[in-house]
């Protein structure tokens, strides 16, 4: 089985995020980037299925030259091959924008599952995967956190809300949206991190952007404080004493 | 393209609680932009559930008919639903932003040559649409640009379902024509894991851990403090994925809907996931290392400082105050 991870690059969690000068994104200049979590996890399940399986794990990353760190982190782990798609305006596309480049891409491979993350750390549009399964033309499932294969086709476990779960099965080729927590990560090997250096890394360029987008993002700022927060400082013998007054006195749960 | 339809989710006749938070929304969209608002119910035998609808200040209810539609596939809805929007030509489509929604919603915009405006927290004159960036952190104000309807879901909790309007409205069967065919996925019954033995909603205090602790190891500091103060000890999704606390302890979109006395908050940063399961709490204490974490924005009192040096003073100062 042929699988192709499709992963994103954003800013490390922890990340310190400043609004740029133009107040339409965020300043690039300083951060440290990563895979997105939820694609981690997706890589996770396609390296398994093809523990389990046989068959080649391919990952796939749109972005400016910096993403290549993301995809040989992935071949390190275990992907066989990688492909850059070039692209230093991502941030002009919108998600259909980005879904058609990735589309472009994928049918020269032409895999039999596609695997991505829910939705990404930055954004959080939580839409790529199903829209890519759209324009090419596959059935699609979300929020998993398990497959198997079943006979021809695949039987994936989806979460709902409230800690419900239904199975769903599907023919193949079929595009899943992966949730975290359902395996756990694996870290690379120094054995991995060698051998990742011999594998293919395949650049090739994005089309021109063919649309004006759908959507446009005019503007990020800080969000406004819902509640006024009383901030304790102090030494963190002093804040301690400080919150057990309120617990005592404003809480009353002492 | 006029107006507004609001697409409402429903399961064996059961509404999905957030589908008249999307209503609330759609209502006031409509009024903001001096336009009529509709609504739509899919299923197999939705006649009550669209004659409930009658009962709200729409311009017009389809109870969307199938059999195909008994059990929900994105296939099935992605069909009907693209015909429901082209007969009805609403300038906006507003979605409840479910489980379901996030699942079908993003191919509908597709067909349509849009992309949803998802988890939308907010509406402005415009109309702008405000949604979260890296996991709260930011906002950010979205506008369409396109030519065709646009669509929008509304994160849980934004709009008031108790907000929405009564009034008399027709009600209009909608038969999509579907084939068994143009549905791929085969979908099983809902299960639930095993019964769940934490029920965190009843907890009046409720310590909660998040990425911030680091290490497994680290999380006994936490559980002292819960000890101490007689709480229930829950945590974010990351810390249930690592397999540090188990699934059953998680607050948040995917895990339990808390509304404790005191929820205090240890090294959670406070993705929007994570506030929707918890920001009905009475109180909030947050303990975070970042002061521009977003949990400090629904805090009643907040710490800015080192996890590891704040949580044991306060288990230590806690228990001193009990004696």
């Amino acid at each position: 089985m042929k699988i192709l991870v499709a992963i994103k690059q954003v800013p490390e969690r922890d990340a310190q995020i400043h609004v740029a000068s133009d107040g339409k994104w965020i300043d690039e200049s300083d951060l440290n980037y990563t895979i997105n979590e939820p694609d981690a996890y997706a890589l996770e399940e396609a390296l398994q299925l093809k523990e389990k399986n046989g068959g080649e794990v391919v990952v796939l990353c749109a972005g400016p030259e910096r993403v290549t760190s993301t995809l040989r982190e992935a071949l390190a782990k275990g992907a066989d091959r990688a492909i850059h798609i070039e692209a230093d305006d991502l941030a002009e596309r919108d998600t259909l924008g980005v879904a058609q480049m990735l589309a472009d891409a994928v049918k020269a491979e032409a895999p039999d599952l596609i695997l991505t993350g829910l939705q990404s750390d930055d954004l959080g549009l939580g839409q790529t995967g199903v829209v890519l399964a759209e324009l090419l033309g596959m059935p699609h499932a979300t929020i998993i956190m398990q497959v198997e294969v079943v006979g021809s086709g695949l039987k994936a476990k989806r979460e709902l809300e409230d800690g419900w779960f239904q199975h769903v099965e599907m023919p193949l080729p079929a595009l899943l949206t992966i949730q975290s927590g359902g395996n756990k990560l694996r870290y690379a090997t120094l054995m991995g991190i060698k051998k990742a250096k011999t594998k293919e890394t395949k650049t090739i360029s994005a089309a021109v952007a063919a649309a004006a987008p759908a959507i446009t993002l005019e503007r990020v700022y800080l969000p406004e404080k819902q509640k006024k927060t009383e901030m304790l400082t102090g030494t963190p013998a002093e804040v301690a004493g400080q919150l057990v007054e309120k617990l005592k006195f404003e809480v009353r749960v002492i | 393209m006029n107006g507004i339809l609001v697409l409402m989710e429903q399961r064996d006749g059961l509404w999905n609680r957030m589908s008249f938070e999307a209503l609330a929304a759609g209502q006031q969209l409509s009024a903001k932009l001096g336009v009529d608002c509709s609504a739509a119910v899919i299923g197999d035998g939705v006649a009550a559930l669209g004659n409930e609808l009658g009962s709200k200040k729409l311009a017009k209810v389809f109870t969307v008919e199938h059999a195909l539609l008994k059990n929900y596939t994105a296939d099935g809805y992605v069909v009907a639903l693209e015909q429901v929007v082209k007969q009805a030509d609403p300038a906006y489509v507003v979605l409840p932003h479910t489980y379901q929604v996030r699942d079908f919603a993003p191919a509908l915009a597709t067909r349509f040559g849009q992309v949803l405006i998802s988890d939308v927290i907010a509406v402005h004159d415009g109309p702008i649409f405000v949604r979260q960036l890296l996991q709260g952190k930011l906002n950010a104000d979205y506008r369409q640009t396109g030519n065709g309807p646009c669509f929008v879901s509304v994160q849980a909790g934004t709009f008031r379902a108790d907000a929405v309007e009564a009034g008399i409205a027709a009600v209009e069967v909608f038969v999509p024509k579907l084939e068994p065919a143009q549905i791929r996925n085969k979908p099983g019954e809902l299960f639930r894991e095993s019964a769940q033995t934490v029920d965190l909603s009843a907890a009046p205090v409720i310590v909660s851990v998040g990425r911030g602790i680091g290490e497994q190891e680290n999380i006994g500091i936490v559980e002292e403090l819960a000890a101490a103060l007689g709480a229930e000890l829950a945590a974010s999704r990351p810390i249930c994925d690592n397999g540090w606390l188990p699934m059953e302890r998680q607050v948040g979109s995917s895990g339990q809907t808390v509304s404790p006395k005191l929820y205090l908050a240890v090294g959670i940063s406070g993705a929007i996931q994570h506030l929707v399961g918890m920001k009905g709490s009475k109180t909030v204490i947050a303990i975070n290392k970042d002061e521009n974490a977003p949990i400090f924005e629904v805090a009643d009192y907040g710490v800015v400082g080192d996890l590891f040096e704040v949580v044991p003073a306060l288990t230590k100062a806690v228990l001193a105050a009990k004696g």
